[in-house]
């Protein structure tokens, strides 16, 4: 018993944190990345520029359906034969960008197929160009159907940050291994304590999501409807 | 790339059949506790409601990796010894059962319920409505969210690499370590892959878009 309490001394949540604060770093900087590129990659696959959106479609399938881990050994492994040689944390942030842009591309794309055509007839009919019908009429109500699977997507992406151990990002996952790696006793304090901060981080995340999904809900009934649609047809 | 496939064909090979074997091992376990929970969820009985709230929850919350080093590490330790393998599949199946059990029971509940209410009125009890009529009903509905579950798990199958569970990725590093060709050897693992994954996911569109 008095073993088990060890694991926890002050030092050892203390080296746990900063693996969390990795893990954190991590997350957010891939976030912000694959957001920014799937909303690009995704309104490129859906507005059908010649030969480009083709292009761009085909990459994407081929991203969605190839492991996390191979596109992470990749950057890391595989990059550096061509010259260019990142270390764990950007390997991590560039593998976890390309392939989370490439599922929210899927999310955007069924979001702006969920509005319906007399949207962009109406708005071009007012005289907006095309592009500005997308600005400002499709995309602000696309974006309410996604962030319901867009959330859920981040929460895959803060679990799958575990997967950049194999690559000793010094994240949590790490620094566990770490420290039960050190004395055999801790090993089931660690996992205990493992599963309960990640369980913590994204079970909030999934509440914040079902809390979108009501707020979508109470102000239109159809609105989360389209959610859920978007949601499944994100999946594919 | 020709290169690895000539010399490594054999080891790429062994371990695509290692990712199918453990891939389809998972799926037909993951489906049976999967869909139990499902059910579970949907039952009248508060108690058991709970019950598979929490395991669905929780799996679903916890990386994949953490519960497949858990069986890994662990369990070796204080009860068994099991193979990486064996370790690596069954963090598989209670990982994939989670997301299984969720798109199951949003297949129950898309059947209308007066499907339920109207066996009932048959006189049928609770359990042989749900077994004859709203589960065969709601198949229909989930098999293409379930096909995108079963290619996630062929992806996810690659975590065996992290337990010496002699899958494809697996063998991809030993093989990129051993002819120090890394780029090369890992393109040739992701064609495999695709070879599982591609076909399957475009089949799920299109069955997709054939049922709405």
């Amino acid at each position: 018993m008095l073993t088990i309490l060890g694991a926890y001394s002050w030092i050892n949540i203390r080296f746990l944190l900063e693996g969390a604060w990795v893990t954190i770093l991590v997350s957010v900087l891939s976030i912000i990345l694959s957001y920014i590129f799937g909303l690009i990659l995704g309104v490129i696959r859906y507005v059908q520029i010649k030969y480009v959106s083709a292009i761009v479609g085909f990459l994407i399938d081929i991203i969605r359906n190839l492991p996390l881990i191979l596109i992470i050994f990749f950057t890391y492994f595989g990059l550096p034969n061509i010259g260019f040689k990142p270390d764990p944390i950007w390997a991590s942030v560039i593998a976890m960008a390309v392939f989370e842009s490439a599922m929210v591309a899927e999310i955007v794309r069924a979001g702006i197929n969920s509005i319906p055509v007399g949207q962009m007839e109406g708005a071009r009919s007012t005289g907006m160009s095309y592009w500005q019908a997308l600005r400002y009429i499709i995309l602000p109500q696309a974006v309410k159907n996604m962030i319901p699977a867009i959330v859920s997507q981040f929460i895959s992406l803060v679990k799958d940050t575990s997967l950049a151990t194999i690559i000793v990002l010094p994240d949590l996952m790490n620094h566990a291994q770490i420290i039960y790696g050190q004395n055999t006793n801790y090993t089931i304090p660690m996992f205990l304590a493992l599963a309960v901060m990640y369980f913590i981080v994204c079970y909030s995340l999934s509440l914040l999501s079902q809390y979108l999904e009501h707020r979508i809900g109470s102000s239109k009934k159809k609105g989360a409807d389209e959610a859920e649609i978007v949601a499944q047809e994100a999946q594919r | 790339m020709i290169s690895i496939f000539q010399n490594y064909g054999g080891a790429l090979l062994y371990g695509l059949g290692q990712t199918l074997l453990c891939s389809i091992i998972a799926l037909v376990f993951a489906l049976i506790i999967g869909s139990g929970f499902a059910i579970l969820e949907v039952v009248p009985n508060k108690f058991f409601r709970v019950i598979a709230k929490i395991y669905i929850e929780v799996f679903r919350n916890i990386p994949l990796l953490v519960i497949t080093m858990f069986f890994y590490v662990v369990i070796p330790m204080y009860i068994v010894e099991i193979s990486g393998f064996v370790s690596g599949t069954i963090g598989l199946i209670l990982y994939s059962s989670a997301f299984i059990a969720e798109t199951v029971r949003s297949g129950i509940q898309s059947v209308d319920p007066g499907q339920m209410e109207g066996a009932r009125s048959t006189g049928l009890s609770f359990w042989q409505s749900m077994r004859y009529i709203v589960l065969p009903q709601a198949f229909r509905y989930v098999i293409p969210p379930l096909g995108n579950q079963f290619i996630n798990l062929v992806k996810n199958s690659s975590v065996l690499a992290f337990v010496a569970g002699f899958d494809l990725m697996y063998q991809g590093n030993v093989i990129a370590s051993d002819s120090l060709q890394s780029m090369s050897t890992y393109l040739c693992v992701g064609i495999l892959y695709l070879i599982l994954t591609l076909p399957l996911s475009y089949y799920m569109r299109y069955l997709e878009k054939k049922l709405a």
